[in-house]
């Protein structure tokens, strides 16, 4: 028990500089990690489909794609994986990480263009560089649809009518017969600018371990 | 009315009465009520008016009996009151009006210190012409009449997002920011008083309650003032609602600190019970009050949902219910502050779903009206009462309150944001802990409280009266008038005044799932997760029962976007039409953008199509031709009138807008997608659509058309039918309904604005019949005509890319 408790003592402090979550943070989310996976080493798709409290999330299926998309593991890779291990499931939840007090300007705006192009991938499925009108229109076609019949029919309008903003706020003077071919990402950072991603797109990540006491994966 | 004047002044009628004869009398009772009517008012220095005017009455009554009935007489007394009030408003919105006309002035002095100035020059010259000041601030006056008002504004509009989510640091500072400098201030206070015996002054008779109740009502921050000085320097969201939230919830804080010293003051002494008494009587106060306010904010949502038949007092059942709430509360003594603002919040979800376009900008502007009228009043109300009140101007505990305001200010919110940020996820900086601090201004309410101590119990209240106006003018004119330098110089990030985009919309939307989503798999249940909890409750339950009909079921995201539809349709009515389309969501540019693609897609068809013989091509030219002009005289009328004046506006009009830019949107999506999705578009798919639409079946449209019908309007089947081309139901269902000539010209207008603005961009469009007969005209030939032969007016489903041109 002591061995591997210094062994996993060691790990975690490479993953502190890694994500930059603190030792206890790491602990609990490894814990969680744990409880999903069923104590194995990697956790799949299936793992977190299981989540009882996703459930009734409109976006479930994007947001475990994002889990199993190489492209949020800062590496250059393309495409998705089946199942993933600790480090990459950390380096996931790393973008949600809050700024802190230290945080400087550079750094703020470095963890916004991060924050942003997580967001980005979840909605360019094809990774082609370009959220197109297809893609957009899935994207808040799953949004309203928990909403019934009226949601999956407002979607359209609604993702034209986002495309339409996008396209006008971007590319002011299109000639004739120029199209707009999709958001790209700096378009993408154009139109959210109201919203700080860097200072709202993150959760609280415990320090203590309550995990345990109040909720965890649900055995019902 | 004479008669009853007559009566009421008897010494006079008794005193003519034996030297009349009995026909005069009816005449001199006439007379009397209306010659002289000070005698009615009867107060004491009238009375000998009466006596006056009676004897020469009397002496002239002798010689001449036929006094001619007076056509203009005067009678002051009789609408004095109301008078007054009204001369006090006309002269707050005067002066109010007169400080935007001088533009320099307003740049450099907030409005607030100005009015503070016109009521003391107001004062002065009422004091100068040797009348006695009113007692404008009136504490029953102020409280029951001109603080409901802006509350309620400040209630109804908060903006609930980031007050929800800056809950805790809110009531932090209002709670325990406020507790701290009311006893700061009255402890310091007593023990500065207590240290100078040497003082000729009374103050070391000042004993540590009267101290702690005057801190009390000192220490808090005021909304009014805050909101005054806030809304003119634009400072960003997150600061303006943790001073404003403050400054809105510490009232319950202040009302039973206030009730408490008062009530302890009057017995002497304290014990440990009283204290936790006190500790209860907070928790129920402030509970209390936003629990009075959300019943009533319940209450009104509910009713909101049965106006649809009587939409001209939808407006009043809010105001009147937040009024009820709020006297509710202040009849058990609850905060009636919170009451109001747990009230406007409420209410506004639901009652803006229930109620019409215009009776919500009806509420809006009837709530901005008022508060800001009240705003001026009490502003220049403070600077009277300053002028009027007898002054006990104690250096010592005047300087010694105001240092210790600040103090315990910036003492207050120092050391409370360094506990909070040990919980923020994001951190207060020191900048905002500096305006936070310097926000802290002090208002009317200070002064009303004050103004409301008796000066039995409290002999010093004359001084307390002077230092709370000294902190006031202090806190209104010096902090006031530098926060907004300091402000840029220390480059505190500003408001941005950009208005909510349907992107922004959407990813706030998704955030929110993202975040619960990945809190959930975190496993830790945490804001998102409850919010998320709390909504899902809200739609599934409360929303049925307070919102009617479809709008219901309607996610936020949709609501949201009809709103800004909405939004864009008035916009475009409103600027006359056409010139400008809708700035947001298709902008002039992306409409540039979007519409130029037609004439290369349509020239093809138009080719491909076989030509219309002369003679038919100019049958349906005089058909377009006498259906623009019917729209146009329509039009006129709906300028005039129905916009305008229509008060019984249904919301039909509304929707009927809102379906027909869907409609048209939709068209242009698809034609724009056409080019996103297939981008080197062969010139053959377009053109097969184009074909199979003007060959008469368009089917393409018909099911987008059909499922819009479907799910926005109450009424779908103004669209449903309508692709049976040769009859067209969208009119005969308008026309069955009272507002089917205003709906249909709003429709007019707009498929107007849309045609002026493909006439302006002018290439190539499809159909434009008089300049260039030979290719366009038959495009459409055999649907069109069909369909414009039985038209009563312009459809609903014509293309908005066929220009009817003159």
């Amino acid at each position: 028990m002591g061995a591997s408790q210094t062994r996993s003592d060691h790990e975690h402090q490479h993953l502190t500089d890694k994500t930059g979550f603190s030792l206890e943070q790491i602990k609990n989310l490894h814990k969680r990690f744990q409880q999903l996976s069923g104590n194995e080493e990697t956790i799949s798709k299936e793992d977190l489909d299981r989540i009882p409290a996703l459930a009734n999330n409109p976006i479930k299926k994007q947001i475990i794609g994002a889990f199993f998309d190489k492209r949020n593991q800062h590496q250059d890779e393309v495409g998705s994986c089946d199942e993933i291990g600790f480090e990459q499931f950390l380096m996931v939840m790393s973008h949600f990480r809050p700024p802190t007090l230290k945080t400087t300007d550079e750094e703020k705006e470095a963890m916004r263009k991060e924050k942003l192009r997580f967001l980005f991938n979840m909605h360019d499925t094809d990774n082609d560089g370009t959220i197109t009108l297809e893609e957009y229109r899935k994207v808040v076609e799953e949004l309203l649809s928990k909403s019934g019949a009226i949601g999956q029919e407002a979607a359209k309008a609604i993702a034209d009518a986002a495309m339409l903003e996008v396209a006008s706020t971007n590319v002011p003077h299109m000639a004739p017969d120029d199209f707009y071919e999709g958001i790209t990402f700096e378009h993408f950072e154009q139109i959210l600018k109201g919203l700080e991603m860097e200072s709202r797109m993150h959760i609280r990540f415990l320090d203590v371990d309550t995990t345990t006491m109040r909720c965890g994966k649900s055995t019902s | 009315m004479t008669s009853r004047r007559g009566s009421h002044s008897p010494a006079g009628f008794g005193k003519s009465l034996p030297e009349r004869g009995l026909l005069l009398l009816v005449l001199l009772v006439l007379l009397e009520g209306s010659v002289l009517p000070l005698g009615a008012a009867g107060s004491p220095d009238t009375s000998h008016h009466t006596k006056a005017g009676n004897s020469a009455g009397n002496g002239t009554g002798n010689v001449t009996h036929k006094k001619a009935f007076p056509v203009l007489s005067l009678d002051y007394h009789h609408i004095q009151t109301p008078f007054e009030i009204s001369l006090w408003v006309l002269l707050a919105s005067l002066m109010k009006l007169g400080f935007h006309l001088i533009p320099r002035l307003s740049g450099i002095v907030p409005e607030s210190c100005l009015l503070i100035v016109v009521g003391l020059m107001v004062g002065g010259l009422i004091k100068l012409a040797g009348e006695e000041v009113p007692p404008v601030l009136d504490s029953q006056f102020f409280f029951l009449c001109l603080l409901p008002p802006i509350i309620l504004d400040a209630g109804y509009f908060l903006p609930i997002r980031p007050f929800m989510e800056n809950l805790g640091t809110i009531l932090i500072f209002a709670v325990i920011g406020t507790l701290w400098n009311a006893f700061f201030i009255g402890g310091l206070l007593y023990a500065v008083c207590q240290i100078q015996p040497a003082n000729p002054s009374n103050l070391h008779q000042l004993e540590l309650l009267p101290c702690l109740l005057f801190g009390s009502i000192v220490s808090a921050v005021d909304p009014v003032a805050v909101l005054a000085v806030f809304e003119e320097i634009h400072i960003n969201e997150l600061l303006h609602i943790l001073v404003f939230g403050e400054s809105l919830l510490n009232d319950a804080v202040t009302v039973v600190l206030y009730h408490l010293f008062e009530e302890f003051s009057e017995v002497g002494t304290v014990t440990v019970l009283d204290c936790v008494l006190g500790i209860i009587s907070f928790l129920v106060v402030a509970c209390g009050g936003v629990l009075v306010g959300a019943i009533y904010g319940i209450l009104a949502a509910f009713t909101s949902r049965f106006t649809s038949h009587t939409r001209v007092i939808e407006p009043l059942f809010v105001f009147v219910y937040s009024y009820m709430a709020y006297l509710s509360a202040e009849m058990f003594h609850l905060s009636g502050i919170m009451a109001l603002i747990a009230c406007g919040a409420v209410m506004r979800p639901y009652v803006e779903a229930n109620i019409s376009h215009k009776s919500h900008t009806t509420i809006k502007y009837f709530l901005k009206m008022w508060s800001s009228v009240s705003e001026t009043l009490i502003f220049i109300f403070l600077g009277v009462a300053t002028v009027d009140g007898k002054h006990d101007w104690n250096w010592t505990f005047v300087t010694v309150t105001v240092i210790l305001c600040l103090v315990a200010r910036v003492i207050g919110v120092v050391g409370l944001t360094y506990m909070i940020n040990k919980f923020r996820i994001v951190k207060l900086t020191t900048k905002d802990q500096f305006i936070i601090a310097y926000g802290g201004l002090r208002g009317a309410i200070a002064f009303s409280l004050g103004f409301l101590l008796k000066k039995e119990l409290f002999p010093l209240r004359e001084m307390f009266l002077t230092a709370i106006i000294t902190v006031i003018f202090f806190t209104v004119f010096v902090q006031g008038m530098t926060i907004k330098p300091l402000v840029e110089l220390l480059a505190v990030k500003k408001k941005q005044e950009a208005k909510r985009s349907i992107n922004e919309e959407i990813h706030t939307q998704f955030l929110d799932h993202l975040l619960t989503g990945i809190e959930d798999i975190c496993g830790h249940y945490g804001h998102h997760h409850w919010k998320d909890k709390l909504n899902r409750f809200n739609k599934k339950y409360v929303k049925k029962c307070l919102i009617a009909g479809e709008r219901s079921k309607e996610p936020q995201l949709i609501a949201f976007y009809h709103k800004l539809e909405m939004k864009q349709a008035i916009e475009l009515v409103e600027s006359g039409g056409g010139v400008k389309m809708p700035s947001a969501m298709p902008s002039t540019v992306s409409m540039q953008n979007i519409q130029p693609k037609k004439p290369p897609l349509a020239k093809p068809v138009e080719r491909a199509l076989p030509q219309l013989p002369k003679g038919r091509e100019e049958e349906i030219r005089k058909i377009l031709r006498s259906n623009l002009q019917r729209t146009r005289q329509r039009l006129r009328s709906y300028n005039r009138h129905t916009l305008v004046a229509d008060p019984y506006e249904d919301g039909l009009g509304d929707l009927l807008i809102k379906k027909q830019k869907m409609i048209e949107l939709e068209k242009k999506i698809k034609d724009m997608n056409n080019y996103l999705t297939v981008p080197a578009a062969p010139p053959d798919s377009p053109t097969m659509c184009r074909a199979r639409l003007a060959s008469g079946k368009d089917t393409d449209f018909k099911p987008a058309q059909q499922q819009k019908g479907n799910t926005i309007g109450p009424d779908p089947q103004a669209y449903h039918t309508k692709s049976v081309s040769d009859s067209v139901p969208a009119i005969q269902v308008d026309l069955a309904s009272p507002q089917s000539p205003d709906s249909v010209n709003m429709m007019d207008e707009f498929r107007r604005a849309g045609q002026q603005q493909q006439q302006q961009e002018d290439q190539g469009l499809t159909m434009r019949p008089p300049s260039r007969p030979g290719e366009a005209g038959g495009a459409r030939d055999p649907q069109k005509l069909t369909r414009c032969l039985s038209d009563p007016g312009p459809s609903a489903d014509e293309e908005e890319d066929e220009p009817f041109l003159p």
